[in-house]
């Protein structure tokens, strides 16, 4: 009886390690040492520091003088916010109305999902649409997808302090909008409501070429001969549209919610440069707050149990995007 | 006689879309080119002009004197350039022993660099940077240059990249007597420029632009980069529009050419890693 045939991978297994396989594991090692290292030092070391710190009370310096505290800061995120008391006092949705509309991580946390749940939908339809019309363009695709892109590319800071020029009082866009009837002549950032859709204009403005890039890529993947069966079937552009090309996008749609969720959730250069938070509140974001937090008052363990939540809602949105990919794969 | 020559209406209007929006991401730039070139009482002239009546180039020379601006653009570069050329040397390095190289831990060392991926840097950023100034790190360019050199990202791209490429190529470099060595610099580098090209782009535009590490890291003026310089320069003289929009324009100079230059391994990059996640 002869052995079946194993693949080489499984085969070795059955051995303990020979010194031809030992020289190889050592030639792999010396491939991957200088990433490795510079990667656990300043990366994976302290993202599994960022856990620890979360339940620790540490003022920096020596590792040593680290004191495990338990879920400790996690609970003075609550008792610093008195929401149990004001629910207390005010019963259950007025502890919520104080939390969200006086304490400081509320308002960035309700902020953060404002602005999320806005610029999301609305950097989604701008690069489909775009995607859509560039798609059709024969003539200098190239360099108008180039343009499009291009605010991708251009520094955070250059960016945004154009566009606060450019919405300030007399600016070139109230101009505009005043020529159009409107009446509003301020900064946009200095009014509580119009700083914070300036933010989101200026997000939607900077997501919508990269995410016109990702459309685009599954716009060409999607087989020719379903729209020609359409047409012979008498559905008209418009039918098309909703019946093939929308359902085959759905994947990229939900690839690029993902990634934007992620993103709008991690937004920092955008408000700290336009607005840093203000007027008031009204614009102050959850990494602004962790931000402050940790450099500005030095409350590093408060800082780290907020940052806990950020990667927390992260995750969860990674794990989802990961479950729902397998079950578009196995469709 | 009955032929008539359809007035292809469709393909107009796409391009007026097409031309309106791409009006709508430029407007910004153009403007602050227009504002550069004027006179600070004339940034916000009511009605406004999009052609400064004359153009005034010396606030291009104006800005390098108010602030130490070659320096940022020397601290910049520096940085720019040594992130990317160790990003994308050791990366490559590290992915082909990932793609092609069988050893023990292989599978737990991928994941440590995927999982990290995941993390937000504003999750780890404060043990970081307690890590980085105990080791003497703070304030040093040094600390900016490691902490953007040795991304995971890098290495999962690259990686993505070698699978793709043939088993039986280095198997059969493998008999021909190449060492692993060999074969990684004569076999899988000139194969994967693509990727590289790519790489390179994203790992300079990310470090040239990057504003919160050289914020937090970087407060000796002589080591500040062009994107923290800029934001002083603004709060400084935060009344001269012009001169602030003349830097801005100056700080955008070296990405765009850098995009100009590699924008089609840029775009297909994102096009498919995008894709992959």
């Amino acid at each position: 009886m002869t052995a079946k045939p194993v693949p080489a991978g499984q085969r070795r297994k059955k051995y303990s390690m020979s010194r031809l396989e030992r020289k190889n594991t050592l030639i792999a090692y010396s491939f991957l040492a200088p990433n490795f290292i510079g990667f656990a030092i300043f990366t994976l070391v302290p993202v599994i520091l960022s856990v620890v710190m979360s339940f620790t009370e540490w003022k920096g310096g020596a590792l040593s003088s680290m004191q495990w505290v338990g879920l400790d800061n996690y609970a003075s995120i609550f008792k610093s916010v008195k929401v149990g008391q004001k629910m207390g006092e005010l019963g259950f949705f007025g502890g919520l109305d104080y939390f969200f509309n006086k304490v400081d991580l509320g308002i960035s946390l309700k902020n953060t999902v404002f602005y999320t749940a806005v610029t999301v939908p609305l950097s989604l339809v701008a690069a489909i649409v775009l995607a859509l019309v560039l798609n059709k363009a024969v003539k200098g695709a190239v360099a108008f997808r180039a343009v499009l892109f291009f605010p991708y590319v251009a520094s955070m800071v250059a960016i945004c302090v154009c566009w606060n020029f450019m919405l300030m009082k007399n600016g070139p866009i109230n101009q505009m909008l005043m020529s159009l009837g409107s009446t509003f002549n301020k900064s946009w950032t200095a009014d509580g409501t119009m700083a914070f859709w300036a933010i989101v204009l200026v997000s939607v403005w900077r997501n919508m070429g990269y995410y016109m890039v990702i459309y685009l890529a599954a716009l060409q993947g999607i087989p020719r001969e379903l729209y020609e069966a359409a047409t012979v079937d008498g559905a008209n552009k418009w039918q098309q549209f909703w019946a093939i090309t929308l359902p085959q996008l759905r994947p990229t749609t939900f690839f690029a919610s993902i990634m934007l969720i992620i993103g709008c959730f991690k937004i920092y250069d955008t408000v700290y440069i336009m607005t840093e938070g203000g007027p008031g509140r009204a614009t102050k974001m959850l990494v602004l707050y962790i931000y402050q937090e940790a450099f500005n008052n030095y409350h590093y363990g408060l800082a780290s149990a907020i940052a806990m939540v950020l990667l927390v809602v992260v995750l969860l949105v990674t794990i989802l995007q990961f479950r729902m990919e397998k079950r578009y794969a196995n469709n | 006689m009955t032929q008539v020559r359809r007035f292809p209406i469709g393909k107009i209007l796409i391009y007026l879309v097409l031309i309106a929006l791409s009006a709508f991401t430029l407007i910004p730039f153009v403007w602050m080119i227009s504002a550069s070139l004027k006179l600070d009482r004339e940034v916000f002239s009511f009605p406004m002009r999009w052609i400064p009546e004359t153009f005034h180039w010396e606030n291009y020379s104006l800005i390098w004197t108010k602030v130490p601006m070659l320096t940022y653009f020397k601290n910049t570069a520096i940085i720019a350039i040594c992130v990317t050329l160790i990003q994308t040397l050791t990366s490559s390095f590290a992915a082909y022993a990932f793609a092609k190289l069988r050893f023990k831990g292989r599978d737990v060392l991928f994941l440590c660099y995927i999982s990290t991926i995941a993390v937000p840097w504003q999750a780890y950023m404060l043990p970081q940077f307690i890590l980085m100034r105990s080791m003497g790190l703070y304030d040093r360019l040094l600390a900016i240059m490691v902490l953007q050199a040795f991304s995971a990202f890098g290495v999962f791209l690259m990686r993505q990249f070698y699978q793709n490429i043939p088993d039986e190529l280095c198997e059969a470099a493998r008999i021909d007597g190449l060492s692993e060595y060999g074969i990684w610099a004569r076999i899988m580098l000139p194969l994967s420029t693509a990727a590289i090209a790519t790489l390179v782009i994203f790992t300079f535009v990310g470090t040239w632009n990057d504003f919160m590490g050289p914020m937090i890291y970087l407060t000796r003026d002589e080591n500040k980069t062009i994107q923290v310089g800029l934001r002083r320069f603004i709060q400084e003289n935060s009344s001269d529009y012009h001169l602030i929009m003349a830097a801005s324009v100056v700080s955008l100079v070296p990405v765009s050419v850098v995009f100009l230059a590699l924008q089609r391994y840029f775009i297909e990059g994102i096009a498919t890693s995008g894709l992959k996640g």
